[in-house]
């Protein structure tokens, strides 16, 4: 089986749909290592990479005001047991245009592997962007994740991220993501994870919302059990008038898990507005019984739960 | 197959912190009967129904419940949910994420979208708008009342505890759910109908009145009504206003 067909089908594995990463209408690019395995553009949308030593430089342009009907499909993986993959990448989106990237990263036999994300995120004005994130690290928890970006929105541009790591084991991972956010622009950054085992989970977001009227909405989603742990440093900032903001974290802990959340606001103008919730502990009580009055497990009903909580 | 009440519950006694919030409750319900319990607020009629589920902290001190001619007092709440008792809550617990057709399904012995529609329709929602949303926040207060008495309908069990099932759902309502509790008795489902309403009352077969933790009086819908309308004060006031001599003082 060649590494493309490999990659792919681990791809498949991790919830992705092969058929787009072959499809010449529908821009790709799947990375394995650091080796570029494939690479499709189509008219408005470039594509260029780069082998590094450790991985890959990659850029992604979308032309203004194009807008892209099918997501563009990027898969990144590390097939051997160990290894180490550093994505470098740029993504820029012209002003007016409108792209979604649905992304897989897939590490299925890993034992040890360290996967470094170095994104450097531009939306246009008026321009909107939407990238999720899905993540298989297969069942060894083998693997170290360092998701790092820097994100900046221009007037009137959106920008949304969703990264779900749910099935599978985690292992250590660490997001990072800062984002500024111009006047009447728009950042929403959702996590999803489930850690077991011995896994460490450790989430930091940070929006700015520089212009007037800027708006932001960091939410957070975590279960964890047995030992594992995680943090979660919500960090939102209103700097200008009519900023508003809102930071949303629900961490279930069961077994010995250790869960935490910090969330932070600030506000450095009178006129801007910045909340935030955080609700940490076991699984509701109503709900769980209700679950087991339907004839439900206790722990069928609390898999119910937190695969809702993680996955709607 | 046992021939008697599918429920009996005796001289059951339930302590929550210092209070004896359930004192000496006995009392049958038959098959696909539908039993109105009727009291005010803080009578006990909902830390009964706990207690008859087998809720987490509603443990009782002493007393039986058998169902279906078998001990449960014992079991837990999965257990006794399947020999065919379910509950529903006064306010019923929100969801993040599970969607409704799969929140139906998981009561159901075989998820079949068609009973999952007619429990909608049941309810009076229209499935196309309600099967992919999450039960969650979004829904208003009736809403999720709605689509759980649609999952007790679609979960076909041989008795339900409804608690309050008439809270939160306007006036206008209330014939609905009146009708759906007597197609469930029809569909053989015994119904605990918990209340402090005495317009619901007439949907039962039998109803009862409770007080402080006791059944104080069992008799036709209508008598109870009556008397419950006339009669009854909350339980805080009747102790501060009136004489405590006996259970006619304090109702």
């Amino acid at each position: 089986m060649s590494d493309f067909e490999a990659i792919v089908q681990s791809y498949e594995r991790s919830g992705g749909n092969a058929h787009f990463l072959r499809s010449p209408k529908v821009a790709s690019l799947v990375v394995s290592g650091n080796e570029v395995l494939g690479s499709n553009e189509i008219a408005g949308v470039h594509l260029t990479s780069e082998q590094l030593p450790d991985g890959v430089r990659a850029k992604v342009v979308v032309e203004p005001g194009v807008r892209i009907d099918t997501p563009v499909h990027l898969c990144f993986g590390v097939l051997p047991k160990e290894g180490v993959q550093r994505i470098v990448s740029e993504f820029a989106i012209g002003d007016g245009a409108r792209a979604e990237f649905l992304a897989h990263c897939t590490f299925p036999n890993a034992v040890r592997v360290v996967h470094l994300m170095e994104a450097t995120i531009h939306v246009g004005r008026d321009a909107s962007m939407a990238y999720r994130e899905t993540h298989y690290h297969g069942e060894e928890g083998g693997v170290e994740v360092i998701p790092k970006a820097q994100v900046t929105v221009d007037e009137g541009g959106k920008f949304a991220t969703e990264f779900a790591l749910t099935h599978g084991r985690v292992g250590k991972l660490a997001f990072d993501y800062v984002v500024d956010v111009a006047a009447g622009g728009v950042a929403e950054l959702v996590t999803k994870a489930y850690g077991s085992g011995d896994d460490a989970i450790s989430i930091k977001e940070t929006i700015r919302l520089n212009g007037e009227g800027a708006r932001g909405l960091a939410r957070a989603r975590i279960a964890v059990r047995d030992q594992a742990t995680s943090e979660v440093y919500g960090t939102t900032e209103g700097n200008a008038a009519f900023a508003r903001g809102h930071i949303d974290c629900v961490e279930i802990v069961r077994d010995d898990a250790i869960a935490n959340a910090v969330p932070v606001v600030k506000v450095t103008n009178p006129q801007a507005y910045v909340t935030h919730e955080a609700a940490i502990g076991t699984v509701d009580k109503k709900e769980l019984e209700t679950l087991m009055a339907r004839g439900l497990d206790e722990e069928r009903a609390v898999d119910v739960i937190v695969r809702g909580m993680l996955e709607g | 197959m046992n021939d008697g009440p599918i429920l009996q519950v005796e001289d059951l006694h339930l302590k929550r912190g210092d209070k004896e919030v359930l004192r000496g409750v006995t009392m049958d319900i038959q098959a696909g009967q539908v039993y109105g319990l009727l009291g005010r607020n803080g009578s006990g009629k909902s830390s009964l129904a706990y207690a008859l589920m087998g809720c987490a902290g509603y443990a009782p001190s002493a007393g039986r419940i058998l169902f279906e001619g078998q001990e449960v007092t014992e079991l837990s709440i999965t257990e006794r949910a399947r020999l065919g008792m379910t509950l529903a809550w006064q306010d019923p617990a929100r969801f993040e994420g599970l969607k409704v057709k799969d929140y139906l399904g998981l009561g159901m012995r075989e998820p079949a979208p068609a009973l999952m529609e007619e429990a909608l329709e049941a309810v009076d929602l229209a499935p196309c708008d309600y099967m992919t949303r999450p039960v969650d926040d979004a829904l208003s207060g009736g809403e999720r009342k709605r689509i759980e008495l649609a999952a007790i309908y679609a979960m076909r069990p041989r008795l339900v505890m409804l608690d309050e099932p008439d809270s939160g759902i306007d006036v206008l309502s209330l014939e609905e759910v009146a009708r759906l509790i007597r197609r469930l008795a029809e569909q053989g489902t015994a119904v605990l109908l918990i209340t402090h309403r005495d317009e619901m009352v007439p949907v039962a077969d039998v109803a009862a009145l409770m007080c402080e933790g006791e059944i104080v009086q069992v008799g036709e819908p209508q008598e109870m009504r009556e008397y419950y309308a006339e009669r009854c004060r909350p339980c805080e006031v009747a102790n501060l206003v009136e004489p405590v001599g006996g259970v006619y003082e304090r109702l």
